[in-house]
């Protein structure tokens, strides 16, 4: 009964959560925590925050942690399978209309639109990541002493290498995180 | 292409592989897929890419998600959908099934701190070379429209927090209306 529950409180998560991210979150929050009281406040707070300290989207990892919590691995497979179903039909039925009328004039059109629309999207996520990353996730000041300057250096050299030379993206993370790891205690 | 077991434990392999890796939300995920499939593998061309892009933006659900459906949807069908988004979930499922064991101690953990915030910083980097890439690939066709366009929902998103659905909406109709126009203008422009 739990993991059928599980679905589907998952299932409308996955379903009216548009725009991703952190979208999502007021309605994790309204299942989890209102309806079915899985996790207190600051337990969900706590996921939040594992959430940014760990890959993949907000929404799994929320289903992944309160599924195991529920009912152990099923519970964790079949909330995080409950997020996704709605993505999957969705997407595919999409993904199908895209490829049979993308040679349509007005389809053209729209997507002719779309494009610079969503470059400039990830340009705006780009700059927000390395803004929280040069002011240590706090709010951006003009005041430069607030700036994490080893961020700054890791960010460049990292920038520079990435634009010199044909290197793995996940090398250049790795890399800047073991940067972190080793630096990090002699500046604090 | 050839559609062996390679290529489908490539596919699966990859999607993987950058969910593993992908701190900083969806839109870092999208700049990977971009690196791997459209420069790297050259399995899907830059502008389709940007349209699946679009597509996952507008449909309920994780970015990232979508997004790896409709690649796997574009290599091998439904099969190769099923594929990527399993490959795309199960490392967080993997992750966090571990750590909810033990996650207050690496929650507080400094050391976890550290390497997060040198991988911050990194990840801030990979998704400013393909921004980098992105817009010169905009700007390089010398198209007035699609630059506008870019500009002003930048400044929409960045400086007035406009909401995504609403961009992707009023770009759409725009990108719908123009190609009218152009065709219009042009019609003009035979007869006389």
């Amino acid at each position: 009964m739990i993991l059928l529950t599980l679905y589907w409180s998952f299932f409308q998560i996955g379903l009216f959560s548009i725009g991703g991210g952190y979208a999502a979150l007021p309605l994790i929050q309204n299942q989890v925590v209102d309806l079915h009281g899985w996790l207190t406040m600051t337990e969900f707070a706590d996921v939040v925050t594992l959430s940014q300290m760990t890959p993949g989207p907000i929404a799994i990892n929320a289903a992944s942690f309160i599924g195991i919590r529920m009912a152990g691995i099923p519970g964790a497979i079949i909330a995080t399978l409950g997020c996704i179903t709605p993505s999957i039909v969705i997407s595919l039925i999409l993904a199908y209309v895209y490829y049979k009328y993308r040679g349509l004039k007005t389809f053209q059109g729209i997507m002719n639109g779309l494009r610079p629309a969503v470059v400039a999207l990830i340009t705006n996520a780009g700059i927000s990541l390395v803004l929280l990353a040069f002011w240590k996730g706090e709010a951006f000041t003009a005041d430069i002493s607030k700036v994490d300057l080893l961020s700054v250096a890791i960010f460049t050299v990292a920038l520079f290498i990435l634009r010199k030379w044909k290197v793995s993206q996940i090398a250049i993370m790795i890399g800047a995180g073991v940067l972190g790891l080793c630096i990090y205690p002699f500046l604090t | 292409m050839k559609k062996d077991i390679k290529f489908y434990l490539k596919l699966f392999a990859s999607t993987f592989y950058l969910s593993a890796f992908t701190f900083g939300g969806g839109y870092v995920i999208i700049s990977l897929m971009r690196k791997k499939f459209v420069d790297q593998y050259q399995w899907i061309e830059e502008k389709e890419m940007l349209d699946l892009t679009a597509i996952a933006q507008s449909t309920p659900g994780a970015i990232a998600v979508n997004a790896s459906i409709l690649v796997g949807y574009r290599m091998a069908g439904i099969p190769g959908a099923l594929l990527t988004v399993f490959g795309t979930v199960l490392p967080p499922l993997i992750i966090l099934s571990v750590i909810s064991v033990a996650y207050t101690a690496f929650r507080d953990s400094v050391m976890v701190g550290y390497t997060l915030r040198g991988m911050q910083a990194g990840v801030a980097a990979v998704i400013i070379d393909v921004v980098i890439n992105m817009i010169r690939n905009v700007t390089k066709e010398k198209k007035p429209f699609p630059i506008l366009l870019m500009i002003i929902a930048f400044i929409a998103a960045f400086f007035f927090d406009v909401s995504v659905i609403i961009i992707i909406l009023v770009c759409g109709l725009l990108g719908a209306i123009s190609i009218y126009y152009h065709s219009h203008t042009a019609k003009k422009g035979d007869k006389a």
